[in-house]
């Protein structure tokens, strides 16, 4: 059935039809032409269609695009600034060289993104527990975790708690 | 898009119970991280849903005027362990359900499905019977307090009735003060795992902190639902903390547990968990009421 939502994505509110057995990676990705979303797994356990809901990183495969009336969506596409820059989280995964296929990359980002802002200083078992939520089948994690350090040092030398 | 025959996305509990009574096959989702799962594997394909994902009412933490802490089931696992009443009083809880799944999950998953699904293996529920949670089911007929031991009918089976929904998860302050408390899962990975077995203890120190006042010792994944050993726990009060109190508490285990062998692990290597968590769960419980293993 058919049900007409508002939500805000991106930092730009929508009022989308949409079906309401459909998982939000669907409308991301096929209303709204939002790819960086990848679907993987399709049951929550790659992490490669993580996006933040309200803040929070969540896999969007497995949430009902219904349930995001009202709530504020995040992909990889908002982060890039006013004349399409790169944000720090993006610079650092390249530097790092943390990205080789790909597709991991989007869903990582995003949960570097609820790191970040937690404005905490993580010692690197404790940003291995906290990407555990994401499959890399190309990079085994150590250049990824690299890039997760430097972000975190950077962010924590700026707004340190 | 999801093989789901309806939806109804309830507006508070009045409304969610209603609905389920309308629908005798609807299945009720709240966070999603399991029935959308079931959906896709096929095991629930086609059911009819009855949402409760977004009623405010079920969701946070506070405490009562008497220390009561009351957890609505509709709070994530990372609200949970991220909260200051939980960190302060019962730490042990927040880190039980932060080894569910990944930090993903553990945004979306809640309290109250893992207690609801019936599922032995569910990280909250050993804790929450360690602690004598009281559950709180609102249906047709008003409310109704089932302490967790009680809750639990078998595998994937609780009391639980069709129209009715978990309203209020309650824990009294005598089964948190002055107990320290200790959660230990066994898995092949340190994430995406379900327990092959899991171990909680809660434990409440003489005066002195020489001796075992109060013992809570209990297990998911060593019976069909998680389980106290409550023989254990009468035979060990007073005893001293001591070499022959581990020896004690671990082979006691053994005599009340019930464990089977499924792919995950054999009958024969849960049993030996079983030993071996609870001796090492106890002893970490035992620093963190304050004690020293060397007493």
């Amino acid at each position: 059935m058919l049900k007409v939502i508002n939500l805000t994505v991106n930092g730009k509110a929508h009022e989308l039809a949409v079906d309401d057995r459909e998982a939000l990676v669907d409308t991301l990705r096929n209303r709204l032409g939002l790819t960086s979303v990848k679907k993987g797994c399709e049951v929550g356990e790659c992490g490669a269609c993580t996006v933040l809901v309200n803040g929070e990183a969540m896999d969007s495969c497995i949430y009902l695009t219904v349930w995001a009336e009202g709530k504020n969506i995040m992909t990889v596409e908002g982060l890039k600034g006013p004349n399409g820059e790169l944000s720090p989280i993006q610079k650092a995964f390249i530097e790092e060289a943390a990205v080789q296929c790909g597709f991991c990359t989007p869903g990582l980002i995003m949960t570097a993104v609820e790191i970040v802002g937690t404005g905490k200083k993580y010692n690197r078992d404790e940003l291995r527990k906290l990407i555990s939520g994401h499959l890399c089948r190309c990079t085994g994690y150590e250049n990824i975790l690299n890039a997760m350090e430097r972000i975190v040092d950077e962010t924590y030398k700026v707004v340190g708690k | 898009m999801y093989d789901i025959e309806k939806i109804y996305q309830a507006k508070d509990v009045p409304d969610a119970v209603r609905a389920l009574a309308e629908n005798p096959d609807a299945v009720v989702i709240s966070g999603g991280s399991d029935v959308l799962i079931q959906i896709r594997e096929g095991r629930l394909a086609g059911c009819s849903l009855v949402s409760i994902h977004n009623i405010a009412e079920l969701k946070g933490i506070e405490m009562d005027k008497d220390g009561t802490i009351l957890i609505r089931p509709a709070t994530s696992f990372s609200h949970i362990t991220n909260n200051d009443i939980i960190k302060k009083y019962i730490p042990v809880l927040g880190d039980a359900v932060d080894q569910v799944g990944s930090p993903q999950i553990r945004n979306i998953g809640t309290v109250g499905g893992n207690v609801c699904n019936g599922v032995t293996s569910a990280d909250s529920a050993s804790t929450l019977f360690a602690l004598n949670a009281v559950l709180e089911l609102t249906g047709e007929n008003g409310t109704r307090q089932v302490p967790i031991g009680q809750f639990y009918k078998g595998p994937g089976k609780t009391v639980r009735e069709h129209s009715e929904i978990l309203t209020a998860i309650r824990i009294t302050k005598d089964n948190y003060d002055g107990f320290g408390g200790h959660y230990i899962k066994y898995g092949k990975r340190n994430a995406m795992e379900i327990a092959t077995l899991g171990c909680s203890v809660s434990v409440k120190l003489t005066p002195d902190k020489k001796a075992i006042e109060d013992l809570r010792l209990a297990y998911g994944v060593a019976a069909p639902t998680p389980m106290r050993c409550t023989e254990t726990e009468s035979a060990v009060k007073e005893m001293k903390i001591s070499p022959e109190l581990f020896e004690k508490v671990g082979k006691g285990a053994l005599a009340e547990v019930n464990p089977r062998s499924s792919w995950r692990a054999s009958k024969e290597f849960r049993l030996q968990l079983i030993e071996e968590l609870g001796k090492r769960a106890l002893k970490q419980a035992i620093i963190n009421a304050g004690g020293t293993l060397d007493a």
